[in-house]
């Protein structure tokens, strides 16, 4: 994994500081060209890696980077699969069994079948399969190194204890799309503990990592301890606590937690994304050398 | 260890689940659902045992408090099984569909002496509870208006067919959304005296509401206006937002960012003149487990720690969720008068 992982929140408005910010971005990203300005910046700044959520608008986005192959020869996708509020936001509505029936896959030769008798059979090993399959349906054709589930997904299983359904979208993931799984995470100890627990070993796990604790859930310094003893691949989101800390406060925190491998980080404007890009690569060899 | 059941399992009810289950003072024991489908998946992957009867989880699984998160219209009937058998409860919203429903079970919990808790999780935010602290504190003087709002992506289109499209269940903007601002109205600023000029508002429904607009009056001169909308797709998700004005500021809040405007400084309170800002990342709690947001969480610990310390003074108790149910029937005997 590359060290420095460009996410997508900013696209989708999402703040967690700021309704009011997160309108703003809203209207600036309106057409997916503006989104891809920033990924050109991006791009050109040597930052290779986009982790992404499976909203719709990602798909327009794949369809840029199909269409300029040569351009984005080494541009590198992370899926986060699902976008959990088109899911929540259904089940409200629709319920859980509508929602599935909503979002199970229709227009693949075959799945209709596939999908009705996995629901029939209550296979639910397989109905997560499917989904899955549906979310990565957009990235089609790009290079994929690891698939992540998301928070909300990841976390309810969590808590629920169902661990064979970390299990079934790692083997998954790796079967049918030659790709390592990713977990994101609120709870990044217990997960770990959880995923040692049912055999999936050196996990690649993100979650918030920054100075003040902001949604680092059983605290910060069980999360230091954890990140220094334990074998798994952090990737630390969240690092600038939305916003809260100074990007230079920040990254300094970060960098110093050695076995952090990546950071993820999300921005509007070539000046904080490559303020930020060179604020890791100088503290990161600030933090090795030392 | 505290031995905990749970009925219901749509969206809330698994979201409790999966926070119930982690909580480190709590054996969640049996989970109750009338879906085969759902109960096959938690019974299968999460190894609870499944109840598909209520009565018999509570009768047999030796309980000591029960999490119902069904739809509303049986929230009423459990709740009353359950507190006759003196088991303590934490209840979704909205509390009950009829007011003399809600007043019984507010007397028996008090009599049985049992914690009772309604999840308006929304007194568990950081932001919110700052916003109550300031007003309680007269930082911005005498409020004279306020201004509650919710708005997200639920209906968008002219269907729907689960209890939530029939207000006869409690389905609909007012019981679903509108009441989360009610509950957070009554623990900013009390409870409302009257309600004038409500509309219910169909906009993709036919059967239930999609947006409930109305002025909220106290006795005292204080007025509000009310302002819910399930159907604004400009919204990724549920939003609240509360502006309180007073005679000395005016404070302008939702679930990340507090915004205190002041005529003059108040040292006291560290606050200048002018505007000041205060982030749920300096006013958010830390809790054992997350999902979704800290304030999930941080209400069912309360409602724990509530039973260990036997503490009776609950913040979202059944009587203060009664007052919100309260609102909420005065909000629909206004709107329907004028049709």
């Amino acid at each position: 994994m590359d060290r420095v992982i460009f996410g997508d929140n900013q696209f989708f408005a999402v703040n967690h500081m700021s309704d009011e910010k997160s309108r703003a971005q809203a209207m600036r990203f309106k057409d997916t060209r503006a989104v891809m300005d920033v990924l050109d910046i991006v791009y050109d700044l040597g930052i290779h890696t986009f982790m992404c959520t499976t909203h719709d608008r990602i798909a327009e986005v794949c369809d840029f980077i199909r269409a300029d192959k040569q351009r984005y020869k080494d541009f590198k996708i992370y899926p986060c699969m699902p976008y959990a509020h088109k899911y929540a936001n259904a089940v409200t509505e629709l319920g859980i069994i509508g929602t599935l029936k909503r979002f199970m896959p229709g227009s693949i030769l075959g799945t209709v079948a596939r999908g009705g008798m996995a629901v029939a059979k209550q296979d639910f090993i397989s109905m997560m399969k499917l989904l899955v399959d549906a979310e990565m349906t957009m990235f089609k054709g790009l290079d994929i190194e690891v698939i992540f589930l998301q928070n909300v997904v990841t976390d309810l299983l969590l808590g629920l204890g169902m661990k064979d359904f970390f299990v079934a979208f790692t083997e998954h993931v790796k079967e049918k799309y030659g790709a390592e799984a990713g977990f994101i995470t609120m709870n990044m100890p217990l997960l770990l503990d959880k995923l040692e627990e049912c055999g999936i070993e050196n996990p690649i796990i993100s979650s918030s990592i920054n100075k003040i604790g902001f949604r680092m859930s059983g605290g910060k310094h069980l999360y230091e301890t954890v990140i220094q003893e334990r074998n798994f691949r952090p990737i630390a989101m969240q690092v600038l606590a939305a916003g809260s800390i100074s990007p230079h406060e920040a990254i300094e925190y970060v960098c110093a937690q050695k076995r952090i491998q990546s950071i993820l980080f999300g921005a509007s404007t070539r000046a904080h994304i490559k303020q930020t890009k060179e604020l890791i690569e100088s503290m990161s060899w600030k933090e090795n050398r030392s | 260890m505290i031995k905990a059941g749970l009925v219901g399992l749509g969206k809330m009810g698994i979201s409790h689940c999966s926070i119930v289950n982690t909580h480190p003072e709590v054996d969640l024991v049996a989970v109750c659902d009338t879906s085969k489908f759902v109960l096959s998946c938690i019974g299968k992957y999460a190894g609870i045992k499944c109840f598909k009867n209520y009565k018999k989880m509570i009768d047999t699984c030796n309980l000591n408090c029960v999490i119902v998160a069904t739809p509303t219209k049986f929230h009423a009937d459990m709740v009353r099984y359950a507190l006759k058998r003196n088991l303590h409860i934490f209840v979704e919203k909205p509390f009950c569909l009829h007011i003399d429903d809600g007043q019984e079970m507010v007397a028996i919990a008090e009599r049985n002496n049992l914690v009772n808790q309604v999840g308006y999780h929304n007194r568990f935010i950081g932001t919110f509870q700052k916003v109550r602290d300031l007003v309680r504190d007269n930082t911005i003087g005498e409020v004279y208006h306020f201004l509650g709002e919710a708005y997200g992506p639920v209906v968008l289109k002219e269907k729907g067919g689960t209890w939530r499209s029939d207000m006869a269940e409690g389905g609909g903007c007012l019981y679903d959304y509108a009441s989360h601002v009610i509950n957070l109205v009554q623990f900013i600023l009390g409870n409302p005296d009257s309600v004038s000029g409500s509309v219910l508002k169909k906009i993709y429904s036919k059967g239930v509401d999609d947006a409930v607009y109305a002025t909220l009056l106290y006795n005292n001169g204080l007025s509000g206006q009310l302002s819910v909308n399930w159907s604004d797709e400009t919204y990724r998700k549920m939003s609240t937002q509360v502006t309180i004005l007073g005679k000395r500021g005016k404070i302008i809040a939702d679930a990340q960012e507090c915004k205190i405007y002041l005529r003059d400084e108040q040292a006291g309170a560290k606050l200048e003149k002018g505007w000041n800002l205060r982030y749920v990342t300096d006013l958010s709690q830390d809790v054992w487990f997350y999902l979704r947001g800290e304030e999930y969480s941080a209400q069912i610990d309360h409602f724990i720690q509530c039973i260990k310390t036997n503490n009776r003074d609950n913040i979202n108790s059944f009587a203060g969720a009664l007052q919100t149910d309260n609102i909420v029937n005065l909000l629909k005997n206004d709107a329907m008068a004028r049709v």
